[in-house]
């Protein structure tokens, strides 16, 4: 229990509950729904992307195009909108895309071998350049309200919002994939030693190259999802949201070295992010801060695991030490 | 030869890793002028002497004694100022450095300006080449060049540094026979020369070739020193390998079943070549050779870990299909591999984990791994090893080896194999363990499993396996019934020399 408790993602959960509610009582409109509303619509597109990134960064590997995958839906978005396609057509469409977005890393990263690193820097920029290309700087902005309402509305116009349905959906079935199947013991046995990983018969190459393809897909649902959020096709939507995405995932526990990490730990730290940057503009800290706020916390997460296990293993050592003696 | 004269003097030498001494108690003189082989089994104990020659090592006890006095080394620099200079089997230059600036690398020389002189490094490179009869472009690469060049190379660094002790760890491991004919023709140029050469080798007609004096070594001890003209190759071998079969291999009798694999004439392209051999049920078949034979990685072929060229593989009469661990594992084969650190355990993920790895799959319920399906399994198979442990949850890397191997071999019998493939089962682990492992292999085998075993230690092959195939440089030199196998057999196959009558 008390390993338990020392744990980098329980200590992210317990910070975040406290932020949730420090925030609550110290800043004025924290705890409304409108405001809780606007939060989970923030948390939407971090926290859908962070839930395969965390798959791959379990790995021991890293996708940095997901934020242009989005750009680049987005604006095909508009542009079939503006071909005149169905908007029951373009969504599955969308996603597609994203996932064929995927393929072409995965093939680069596990066909050719090499490093995700520097493929997906290359995509991030591929993609974003090929969004250009589709909608230049235009917007495309008359999408049904049938499917923009839908997106910011909420349940029976309550407090809970639409698509926190499909956040906490998704977030089950990840979770449990993750922590309960032999898929998820495979991940953490390929981000550990992908050398032991193979010999027990764990398809290494291939678990890799699916995982690349589910990142895509759903940086295409998000591309989806932000378009109607904003009613907005742009080339430029969701820049720099891969940035986001890998600080929560790291703030969450996950090893950027691979092997490690938790999706009850991820989920926090996505919550902390926001929380944090929504209660600090509410009490009207400028953007600059904010940033300042985001850069600190992703220092400190891959700092503090550090130090506390190595604490830990100074502990033990001495335990055992002590045993020997 | 002037006998008092010794360059290098190891004095009664010992140096223990934990608890397994790798070497106890060797002395022997290296005089200037005169070329000394080191030879033993593996295991024997030379790589340790080596590397605290190199100061790689410190010796626990005894010392090294340099031109009469004694010197201790803290590190590699203080053996290389004292003029010990060590060529390994796989040379370490910088691939992207050209050859003469690694020659040069830790004194180049400078220029008045502090500069790099470069045209002194190529100077001071041509002339060492001169004096070694060898031609080289000192400014060429280091990358592309072969290992006999490279080690040239090295050599030549060797000298730059004004070395009077050079050391060989295997270097015609990967020679041809023209360059090991060029080596031997620089080696013998620099002990005309005066210098002291430490010769390792596995090759006993390199070691009547090259050398004057031997060392013998058995198990970390120190056997004879002797001139090498006092001695066949006979004497050399029994003198290695000579000690009691113990009775501590205690493999039972089993009457072999049906054929369970049947390997024929597997080929990968410069690793292994034609090899076929089958195994029955209930047989122990023991694959024995030198290091680097090709053995671990013939099996690693059959297990589909690796790929292979031609050649097929088949289980139970079914082909099986190739570079497909799963394939291997659903046809019912396990392999415990060489290591264990990289190869077989994940050293961060629990205990539990590493049990059920390979069979997450079919501990499964609707794919879903909740309760406790993992764990029973997990306690199950080690309990049925004695495996000591504090905690399942526990990081498998905190046991100690014998009980890590104890998990490897958890892992894969759990898995309910037919055809167990195990790689050096007993390396590294204390005596104890090694014994219950042994009986589990034979209890295995009496109750009808085919097992292969990878050993490179002698007892064990002898005591455990029903027959022996002896892998020599990637192909088959010898199969050998337990009847028909001696230390010395396995040996002379294992090293390509005619037994002698």
């Amino acid at each position: 229990m008390a390993k338990r408790l020392a744990s980098w993602d329980s200590i992210i959960i317990l910070l975040t509950l406290a932020v949730l509610v420090i925030a609550s009582l110290a800043v004025d409109n924290f705890g409304t729904s409108r405001n809780f509303t606007f939060m989970v619509l923030d948390l939407l597109p971090i926290i859908l992307v962070a839930l395969p990134m965390t798959f791959i960064i379990v790995t021991g590997e890293i996708d940095l195009s997901v934020a242009s995958t989005l750009g680049l839906t987005s604006s095909l978005m508009g542009w079939f909108w503006n071909q005149g396609l169905s908007i029951e057509t373009i969504i599955p469409l969308c996603v597609l895309i994203g996932a064929i977005a995927g393929v072409l890393n995965g093939f680069l990263i596990t066909g050719l071998g090499l490093p995700s690193l520097a493929v997906t820097i290359g995509t991030l920029a591929l993609y974003r350049g090929l969004a250009l290309v589709v909608l230049g700087d235009g917007a495309v902005a008359d999408f049904p309200f049938s499917y923009t309402g839908w997106v910011t509305g909420t349940i029976a116009d309550g407090a809970v919002p639409n698509v926190l349905i499909l956040i906490v959906v998704l977030a089950l079935i990840f979770g449990v994939l993750l922590h309960a199947t032999p898929i998820g013991r495979s991940l953490y046995a390929i981000g550990a030693n992908a050398q032991a990983a193979h010999f027990a018969g764990i398809r290494v190459a291939r678990t890799k190259f699916w995982l690349y393809v589910v990142s895509g897909a759903v940086a295409g649902l998000v591309g989806v999802l932000w378009t109607l959020r904003y009613s907005s096709a742009r080339a430029d939507n969701g820049a720099g949201l891969e940035l986001a995405v890998v600080a929560a995932v790291l703030l969450g526990g996950v090893s950027i070295f691979g092997g490690k990490g938790s999706l009850p730990g991820v989920l926090a730290g996505v919550v902390l992010l926001t929380a944090l940057q929504n209660a600090l503009r509410l009490e009207d800290v400028s953007g600059q801060a904010l940033n300042i706020v985001t850069g600190a916390l992703l220092v400190l997460s891959v700092l503090l695991p550090n130090v506390i296990s190595s604490i830990r293993g100074n502990w033990q050592r001495r335990k055992l030490r002590q045993s020997a003696a | 030869m002037a006998e008092a004269s010794a360059l290098l003097e190891v004095q009664d030498v010992t140096k223990s890793f934990g608890a397994v001494a790798a070497v106890q108690g060797v002395s022997f003189p290296l005089f200037g002028g005169e070329a000394h082989a080191l030879v033993g089994e593996n295991g024997a104990g030379k790589s340790t002497i080596v590397k605290m020659l190199a100061g790689v090592h410190q010796p626990d006890t005894g010392t090294l004694r340099l031109a009469g006095n004694d010197v201790t080394f803290a590190g590699p620099a203080d053996a290389k100022a004292a003029g010990i200079a060590v060529i390994y089997q796989e040379p370490t230059l910088f691939p992207d450095l050209s050859v003469a600036e690694n020659i040069a690398m830790g004194n180049q020389p400078l220029t008045r300006l502090r500069q790099i002189d470069r045209k002194a490094m190529h100077a001071t490179a041509e002339r060492l080449f001169r004096r070694l009869g060898v031609h080289l472009d000192p400014t060429r690469p280091a990358r592309g060049l072969s290992i006999a060049d490279q080690q040239l190379v090295e050599i030549a660094k060797a000298l730059s540094s004004e070395a009077r002790v050079l050391i060989m760890d295997e270097p015609t491991a990967a020679l041809s026979a023209v360059e090991v004919a060029r080596l031997f023709a620089v080696v013998r140029s620099l002990r005309d020369e005066g210098a002291a050469i430490l010769f390792i080798s596995h090759r006993f007609e390199e070691i009547t070739e090259l050398c004057q004096r031997v060392t013998i070594m058995r198990d970390g001890k120190h056997v004879a020193t002797e001139l090498v003209a006092d001695l066949t190759v006979d004497d050399m071998i029994r003198r290695m390998v000579g000690r009691d079969l113990s009775a501590l291999f205690p493999k039972q009798t089993v009457e072999p079943g049906e054929v369970m694999l049947e390997v024929d004439g597997l080929t990968r392209e410069g690793v292994f070549r034609d090899v076929s051999f089958s195994v029955r049920a209930g047989e122990i078949v023991a694959l024995a050779g030198l290091v680097g034979a090709g053995r671990s990685e013939v099996m690693q072929a059959v297990f589909g870990v690796d790929p292979y060229d031609s050649g097929t593989v088949r289980f139970q009469g079914k082909r099986l299909k190739p570079g497909s661990p799963r394939a291997a594992m659903a046809a019912g084969i396990a392999l415990v591999p060489e290591d264990r650190r990289q190869q077989g355990l994940i050293m961060e993920l629990s205990i539990e984990r590493n049990v059920t790895l390979p069979r997450a799959r079919k501990l499964a319920r609707l794919g879903l791994l909740f309760g406790g399906a993992e764990r029973e399994a997990a306690l199950t198979w080690t309990q049925k090893l004695q495996t000591k442990l504090g905690s399942l949850s526990d990081a498998v890397g905190t046991l100690s080896g014998g009980n890590q191997q104890k998990v490897v071999l958890a892992k894969w019998l759990a898995t309910g194999p037919q055809l167990l493939i195990v790689d050096e089962p007993t390396r590294g682990i204390d005596v104890g363990t090694k014994a219950e492992v042994h009986r589990l292999m034979s209890s295995l085998a009496a109750d009808g499993l085919a097992v292969v075993m990878v050993s490179s230690e002698l007892p064990e092959v002898l005591g455990m396996a029903d027959r022996i195939v002896v892998l020599r440089e990637g192909r088959v030199a010898a199969e050998l019934t337990r009847a028909e196998a001696t230390e010395e057999s396995v040996m002379y196959a294992a090293m390509g020399q005619e037994v002698a009558a």
